[in-house]
């Protein structure tokens, strides 16, 4: 589950932590029984506090921000 | 309306020579290219932008404790528009089965859904017509439809791969869009489908060109005619491993039947090309045994099969 979209979906994510400063850890799921506990059917997905917030696309770098300022 | 546009640059601006091959197959692939791209661009926007109201947890919703036919039909029905791509079929398909989908429904998706595309109908229409365009969605549908009732009266939900999961600990919210967003959504999906195929669309409709101005006509007719009862499974067959997407693989068809080629056998490797693909059965290898694979690539196979050979009857 290495898929080019999940890949830019993480980068995207480190990238918004990075300009927020501010402390987070970013784990990347490839475990497909992890995947369908999240109740995601649609990859990439990206959960934040163990909660997701979108699946099924690549949010840019500032959309992920907005998510995280929350 | 492009026709005349395309013919007045290739013969009296480039002031090729009419009726000469190679001005015949510059001309042809210059408007097939230019009339594919503006259909390419309204049609994936058309439907992306109806894909947004749809959504796998949506579809899942609706076909979740539905009966056998009822399901099929839905299933086969809203795989068209519900937003699929193979490197996410693991998670969907068990997603599905884990809801409460019954396994002949979740195959007519898993069918119907890489089958029928934007990409290939807009192929189909632009270069075939839309009779044949209407005659693939339809028997793509029959074959979704058949293949998932088939497979869910085999009784095989013990093939499925277990995996070691709790009951789903929250579901995706999904927010809602405003018109705006969808608007946003779909030119953004639009402009990253046309980016990934556009050289296919290309090298395709070249060939094709190619094949339309340099190859004898009825070349194939012998090898791939209607008489030749075996062309059909074999072109099939072929189709298989050849994961080519629908952009490329269209226009280089459309141009065999110009030489021979029967339709249905067009057809049959059409659907093979999209519908049975060794890299979406790798992948899904994860999700079901080797054997549940096996009868689902079989059942599909014969399906296309017999398709090909239907409209090898019918269609002159």
């Amino acid at each position: 589950m290495g898929c080019p979209k999940c890949k830019q979906l993480a980068l995207n994510a480190e990238a918004a932590v990075k300009e927020l400063n501010i402390v987070a850890e970013i784990s990347k799921v490839t475990d497909i029984g992890k995947i369908i506990e999240y109740g995601v059917m649609m990859t990439p997905a990206l959960a934040v506090d163990g909660a997701i917030v979108l699946s099924g696309k690549v949010l840019s770098k500032d959309e992920i921000k907005k998510f995280l300022v929350k | 309306m492009i026709k005349p546009i395309i013919d007045w640059l290739v013969y009296d601006i480039l002031k090729m020579r009419q009726g000469a091959i190679f001005s015949e197959a510059l001309d042809f692939f210059l408007y097939d290219t230019i009339k594919i791209f503006l259909l390419l661009a309204v049609i994936i926007f058309i439907v992306s932008f109806i894909r947004t109201f749809f959504s796998p947890e949506r579809t899942r919703a609706i076909l979740n404790n539905k009966h056998e036919f009822t399901g099929n039909v839905l299933a086969a029905f809203l795989g068209i528009v519900t937003p699929f791509c193979s490197c996410s079929a693991v998670p969907l398909f068990l997603g599905f089965i884990e809801a409460g989908v019954s396994l002949g429904a979740t195959f007519s998706f898993l069918v119907s859904s890489p089958m029928i595309n934007e990409v290939a109908l807009v192929m189909l229409w632009g270069l075939f017509g839309w009779k044949v365009a209407l005659i693939y969605i339809g028997s793509g549908l029959a074959i979704a439809i058949v293949s998932g009732i088939v497979i869910g009266r085999l009784k095989v939900e013990d093939l499925v791969e277990r995996f070691d999961y709790k009951k789903q600990v929250c579901c995706v919210q999904l927010t809602d869009m405003t018109f705006n967003d969808r608007f946003v959504f779909s030119r953004g999906y639009t402009l990253a489908l046309l980016k990934s195929i556009w050289i296919f669309v290309i090298l395709g409709v070249g060939l094709g060109a190619w094949i339309h101005g340099y190859v004898p006509a009825d070349f194939l007719a012998r090898a791939a005619g209607r008489q030749n009862w075996f062309a059909v499974p074999l072109a099939t067959l072929i189709g298989i491993p050849l994961y080519s997407n629908a952009a490329g693989v269209i226009p280089f068809v459309s141009a065999l039947t110009e030489k021979g080629v029967a339709m249905g056998t067009a057809l049959s490797f059409m659907m093979a090309v999209t519908a049975l693909s060794l890299p979406e059965f790798i992948i899904l290898r994860k999700a079901m045994k080797l054997k549940l694979l096996i009868i689902f690539a079989s059942v599909v196979g014969i399906g296309i099969i017999f398709t090909g050979y239907l409209f090898n009857l019918i269609l002159r």
